[in-house]
């Protein structure tokens, strides 16, 4: 039935074209998608431990205020901010990036496209490696004279134009050069990606057969690129005005500190939505696989990604509703924004009727992909509130906005990531999960998540701002209620951090002694599947043909329920 | 929702408890909605012994309209809060009601100053009343408020009031409130400015009349240096 000019070509890993590489060479110097997606995952998770350390500090203290905190200390002011700062700069900068588009989109991009490598794999080893230096120098920022840089991740001037204000001479200078290194590394990347998937395909691959994710990741990975350019302009007046003192920023000498604001949320909503399109592709992959169904109109997926990307370069000023820009434009972007919770909630009602007539298994990946919709759904309804002007008056910079904004990231960065990392382990290390374990870890975690994050609706609507060390402070928001409240987010977010050695014990028993993985034990019909578990070095002997698009399941007539995209009828 | 947790003092508070109000009751439909729906899912299709999965590309006119029409929902409801979300927007922040009062709020690291004419009614002059961390007001007089900073950015948060305005250095922002009723509530710094950020706490005592202007007879002529803080003044 082959009537496409079948080419056979050759994976390079044909006998005779590499010899046994050194370890170094190996894991640590290769050129390999594979091998650098294990980079990025490895360094992604143990920064996201780092980040989640920082939040059990600061949340301790918001607890309990002026108590020392077990492994940490008493809470300074200054370490209060240098904390969360570098917790929201890590968890968006070096955990939902790295984990969620270098890591994922490395293993997956040519594994799903049915080629042996990226188009540029030495680019991409010096993007790993940049972003390792990125790492080594906002790690640096923590232990110079006046420690790490403490004025938010979003580095609002004159605080951070200026060591007289935010008493962090040194650490400011870092902290953006930390930032602008992690930018050149995912610049970087995201050039390999799109190359990659528009040149690399596998024969017989057209646009419309292409995995969801790999699309995400690609939109993503423009949208990162035309939106950075902007802020990177920023971020360099700004370390001028730091060192060379210079006044981009700074209004005593005719700079505007607005200007940096504009810079950085026209970069920052985008990158809201760069995080989210993976995520958002990754549960597709697991919920049509775990459904055994087609994803439900896949072009209106792909179109709805699209337009949510070339929407939200118009959002921006939503972030800046109050802070001194002209009250007419707020309603402009009050429009847009609410604009934008249509494809939004488009794509939610999407996934949900993929589950329509399916035959659904509560696996473990499938229970991350499944709590990834219903709290994600919470985020999404919450952000109306901020989108609309005439409440975010009041609402802006509460808590209410700080569980909002968790009520998105944690599902695309901690809960979209453990679908990903559960349902392609057996690829990823020839080995599966324990079951249990898995469960254990997902209700643990998911019941700590939402018991740390709703009482913050509540204290947020009654008034707790954001950014700081003790609310007691204030007379109104010093009662029991709210005592109380923060008391029980903290108790859940040690929960929390307690149930993830659930999931480290299980990867490493697993890795040692799990059950061995056949080529496709989830039964799914995308290219990565048919490679061996895992992949050798160039992925296929032989590399595949595709017939169809990814998501031919429950196929009337077929006597499988599933139809992979290399089988040619 | 949120009037039965904190009070309401200002003409505009009850608005934006409203628009609150209004997007809880729309949003919480639409959430408990789709939650229902996708839970009802799991376990009507649930996995079972010889039922196979149906075949459903979703790219047919009549399987679109489960997202079309809901789709279409959704935007009405936007077009609906955004109404009502810019209606209070104008109220609060676009449109400027003629001053009885003007105060100026002066922020910097890590304190409030407040500044008010004195007996002659006018601005600076010499017998401006000058306040550090305690705003005095009175109820049912319509105030300007002039926001300044002396350092960097701040936010002026007046939660009773459901107030909330950034303050720029190099500029003057102006806004408006009216209290409506008497008491001692918080001022709050809503927007990080340094180490001394959570310890900036201000009060406002909204007066009647008669307190008010004792007050005021109390404070005239009385000079009370402005504030403290390490960068006082900026460079
Ligand atoms: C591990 C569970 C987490 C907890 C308990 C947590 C808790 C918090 C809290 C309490 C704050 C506010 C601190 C303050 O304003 O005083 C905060 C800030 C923030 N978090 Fe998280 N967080 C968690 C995970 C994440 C994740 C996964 C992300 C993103 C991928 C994230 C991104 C942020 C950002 C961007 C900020 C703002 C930082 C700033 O104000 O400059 N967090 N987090
Ligand atoms: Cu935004
Ligand atoms: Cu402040």
């Amino acid at each position: 039935m082959a009537t496409r000019p079948v080419e056979i070509r050759e994976g390079h890993d044909t006998p005779g074209h590499h010899e046994e590489p050194s370890f170094f060479v190996k894991y640590l110097w290769s050129t390999d998608h594979k091998v650098i997606a294990m980079q990025y995952l490895f360094t992604g998770m143990f920064m996201a431990l780092v980040g989640g350390f920082f939040s059990y500090v600061f949340r301790m203290q918001l607890a309990w205020p002026g108590e020392s905190v077990p492994l940490w200390g008493l809470v300074t002011p200054a370490a209060y901010n240098m904390l969360i700062t570098n917790h929201g700069a890590i968890m968006i900068f070096w955990v939902a990036m790295p984990v969620l588009i270098a890591a994922f989109g490395n293993y997956l991009i040519p594994l799903m496209l049915g080629c042996d490598d990226m188009v540029f794999p030495k680019l991409n080893r010096l993007s790993y490696q940049i972003f390792l230096l990125s790492v080594v120098v906002l790690f640096s920022s923590f232990f110079v004279t006046g420690g790490g840089f403490g004025g938010a991740w979003t580095m609002y001037p004159p605080l951070s134009g200026e060591a007289a204000y935010n008493n962090t001479p040194a650490g400011q200078t870092i902290f953006i050069v930390a930032v602008a290194l992690e930018f050149v590394a995912f610049l970087l990347g995201g050039i390999n990606f799109v190359t990659t998937a528009m040149n690399s395909r596998a024969p017989g691959m057209k646009l419309y057969d292409i995995p969801m994710v790999v699309w995400m990741i690609v939109i993503a990975s423009i949208m990162f690129m035309a939106s950075v350019g902007p802020l990177v302009a920023g971020a360099v007046m700004l370390i001028f005005d730091q060192t060379l003192n210079t006044a981009f920023f700074d209004p005593t000498r005719g700079g505007d500190p607005i200007l940096w604001q504009h810079l950085f949320w026209f970069f920052g909503h985008p990158e809201v939505y760069v995080v989210l399109l993976p995520a958002v592709g990754i549960v597709a992959e697991v919920i049509t696989v775990f459904a055994r169904k087609k994803l439900f109109a896949y072009k209106t997926v792909l179109y709805t990604a699209i337009a949510t990307g070339v929407l939200s370069f118009t959002v921006w000023a939503h972030h800046q509703f109050i802070a001194g820009i002209d009250p007419r434009m707020a309603n402009i972007f009050t429009v847009t924004t609410l604009l934008i919770s249509i494809p939004i909630a488009e794509m939610m009602f999407v996934y949900i009727a993929t589950l329509y007539g399916g035959s659904i298994t509560f696996s473990t990946p499938m229970l991350w992909a499944l709590s990834f919709i219903a709290t994600f759904l919470v985020g999404g309804v919450t952000g109306i509130f901020l989108g609309a002007s005439g409440s975010d008056i009041y609402l802006h910079d509460t808590y209410f906005v700080l569980a909002h904004f968790h009520y998105t990231f944690y599902p695309i960065a901690i809960i979209g990531t453990f679908a990903g990392f559960t349902f392609w382990f057996p690829k990823m290390f020839g080995r599966h999960l324990n079951e249990t374990l898995g469960k254990i870890h997902f209700w643990l975690t998911i019941i700590a998540f939402n018991g740390i994050f709703l009482p913050l609706f509540v204290t947020g609507v009654l008034g707790d701002n954001r950014r700081i060390p003790n609310h007691q402070v204030y007379p109104e928001l010093d009662n029991p209620l709210m005592n109380g409240l923060r008391e029980v987010a903290t108790v859940f977010l040690v929960v929390m951090l307690l149930a993830q050695f659930v999931f480290f014990y299980n990867v490493v028993v697993s890795l040692v002694r799990g059950k061995k993985a056949e080529k496709n034990p989830w039964k799914s019909n995308t290219l990565e599947w048919t490679a061996d578990s895992p992949p050798p070095h160039g992925n296929w002997k032989e590399l595949p043909t595709v017939y169809r698009g990814p998501y031919e399941y429950g196929v009337p007539g077929r006597s499988e329920d599933y139809w992979p995209q290399n089988v040619p009828n | 929702m949120i009037e039965r947790f904190l009070p309401v003092a200002s003409t505009y508070a009850g608005d934006i408890d409203f628009v609150f109000d209004l997007i809880f009751w729309t949003v919480g439909f639409w959430f408990l909605l789709a939650q229902g729906v996708f839970f009802w899912l799991l376990v009507r299709f649930r996995k079972r012994d010889g039922v196979r999965a149906q075949y459903v590309t979703g790219e047919l006119k009549s399987e679109k309209r489960f997202i079309t029409i809901p789709h279409a929902l959704v935007l009405v409801c936007d077009v609906f809060i955004v109404f009502f979300a810019i209606r209070v927007w104008y109220d609060v922040k676009q449109h400027l009601p003629e001053a009885q009062q003007t105060v100026r709020v002066v922020a910097q690291q890590w304190a409030w100053s407040f500044v008010q004419p004195g007996p002659d009614g006018r601005l600076d002059t010499a017998d401006d009343i000058k306040t550090v961390d305690e705003l005095h007001v009175q109820v049912g007089t319509t105030y300007h408020f002039q926001l300044v900073s002396r350092d960097v950015v701040h936010s002026f948060s007046v939660p009773v009031f459901r107030l909330k305005q950034d303050v720029i250095p190099g500029r003057v922002i102006t806004g408006w409130f009216e209290p409506t009723r008497t008491g001692t509530f918080d001022i709050q710094c809503a927007e990080i400015c340094g180490i001394g950020h959570g310890y900036m706490p201000g009060r406002i005592v909204i007066e009647t009349a008669e307190q008010h202007a004792a007050w005021m007879a109390s404070h005239s002529n009385r000079e009370i240096a402005a504030a403290s803080g390490p960068a006082a003044g900026g460079r």
